[in-house]
């Protein structure tokens, strides 16, 4: 046995195997959350400390749990940790739990935390897991990111809008708008935009993809090829 | 009888994961309840206490609340008001009053009455409204909210008080006419009642005082 492709684990999760944008997973709280890149980032936060702590609590039972229980064991050890976070966050982040609050609880039936529990968890080792929770957890944070601030930027004309609230006062920096008078497209902000944007960043996914695949075959017959699309 | 066995013991580590999964809960919650009604009653005087002149109340908003029924006027039920005092003088009365006929579903409100009768100021609580039409009704969007600083049932007179396309004094958004127009009629009928009741809201009901301990925070 070699030892594990963390390399391979972290590739899978940001970009190969992107639960959002190619598994289509956890597609319910990244629809409703993502109206703003702030929301899609304190979501992503979220999703990915239950992702950490699920996985690597199924990693260490996972050789006590009987196979018959197991989804069950599953959903109870990700419930519990859910609603943790959520209490934690209305102690300890007040003024973002008032904006993500109600979405929080949605992370319960997020596809991917039970997908990487039986898919990956419950396979693996502590330390992979908690590697595959970090990668998957970070790729999902991105998806989320990428489509609250395209929704954002589109929709409102703002980006990182009220980041304050979730990272202090050093985040206005980041805060930014197109300036008084934009309006917007409002259907950005409405949930078709949700599909559309995500529509589109699938596309946008898979196009990188295939120039990548493209150029590894240009690449493989002369070698010396400089990266001309950088 | 193997069989047995197994569902037996896979049914009592599901019973062991269960206990210990609410036990970390409850942990938790018992960890967290201080902070969180600390955090939520913090939160509830920095809304209230924006909306009446500041350094004049002397006693506590957040605990000091009667509620009302006035569902014709105030759209719902029970409607919670708060009231602020510089030692024992009437200073304001905040009111939770509901718009039941917003774009989307109710608006709920905060709207501060001070006691010449003039209003203290109106914030949007929570709203259904539509993002980028009605949602201007928030502080956060647009000033239009603070507009209402300041006026009262004399200034502007009562038929003035519509939105703009009605005849009256307050502007609408382009695209959105039906939540300004709402807001506008809560507020009035807000101002109305307490008009109508006057001192009797700033008169200090012992039961009422009672129920507001044993609500809690809630």
């Amino acid at each position: 046995m070699a030892g594990t492709d963390y390399g391979k684990i972290v590739r899978d999760g940001l970009w190969n195997n992107n639960q959002a944008l190619v598994a289509l997973l956890g597609l319910c709280p990244l629809l409703a959350t993502t109206t703003s890149a702030t929301n899609g980032l304190g979501m992503g936060i979220a999703t990915t400390a239950v992702l950490l702590l699920s996985n690597v609590t199924i990693s260490l039972i996972r050789r006590a749990v009987r196979p018959e229980v197991r989804i069950p064991v599953y959903v109870v050890v990700i419930a519990s940790f859910v609603t943790v976070v959520e209490l934690l966050m209305h102690a300890y982040f007040f003024d973002l739990h008032k904006v993500l609050g109600i979405f929080i609880a949605l992370i319960v039936v997020n596809c991917t935390i039970l997908g990487r529990a039986e898919a990956f968890a419950s396979k693996n080792g502590v330390l992979p897991s908690a590697v595959d929770a970090l990668g998957i957890g970070l790729g999902s944070t991105a998806a989320l990111v990428t489509l609250g601030g395209l929704r954002e930027l589109v929709g409102q004309g703002t980006l990182f809008a009220q980041a304050h609230l979730l990272l202090g006062d050093w985040a206005r920096v980041l805060e930014l708008g197109v300036g008084e008078g934009f309006h917007g497209a409002l259907v950005a902000i409405l949930p078709p935009g949700a599909f559309i944007g995500l529509g589109f960043l699938i596309a946008l996914k898979n196009v990188i993809d295939r120039r990548a695949t493209r150029k590894t075959v240009v690449i493989a017959a002369p070698p010396a090829q400089p990266a001309k699309a950088g | 009888m193997k069989i047995e066995t197994s569902i037996v013991v896979a049914g009592l580590l599901l019973g062991a994961f269960s206990v210990a999964g609410a036990g970390l809960v409850a942990a938790t919650h018992v960890a967290t309840t201080d902070r969180i009604a600390l955090n939520e009653r913090q939160a509830l005087l920095d809304k209230l206490s924006v909306l009446v002149p500041a350094g004049r109340v002397t006693n506590d908003m957040a605990t000091d609340r009667i509620e009302v029924s006035d569902p014709s006027r105030l759209g719902s039920g029970r409607t919670t008001v708060y009231r602020a005092f510089d030692n024992g003088a009437p200073v304001g009365v905040i009111l939770t009053p509901v718009v039941p006929d917003g774009y989307a579903g109710p608006i709920h409100l905060l709207v501060a009455v001070l006691s010449d009768g003039t209003l203290g100021g109106v914030r949007v609580v929570s709203h259904k409204e539509t993002p980028g039409l009605g949602d201007k009704i928030e502080e956060r969007r647009t000033d239009w909210v603070l507009g209402f600083d300041g006026k009262s049932l004399a200034d502007p007179l009562p038929e003035q008080w519509k939105v703009k396309r009605d005849g009256g004094v307050f502007d609408q958004f382009t695209g959105a006419t039906v939540t300004p127009r709402a807001v506008v009629k809560a507020v009035k009928s807000t101002l109305l009642y307490v008009r109508e009741k006057g001192d009797a809201l700033y008169a200090p009901p012992a039961s009422a005082q009672v129920r507001a301990l044993a609500g809690g925070a809630g």
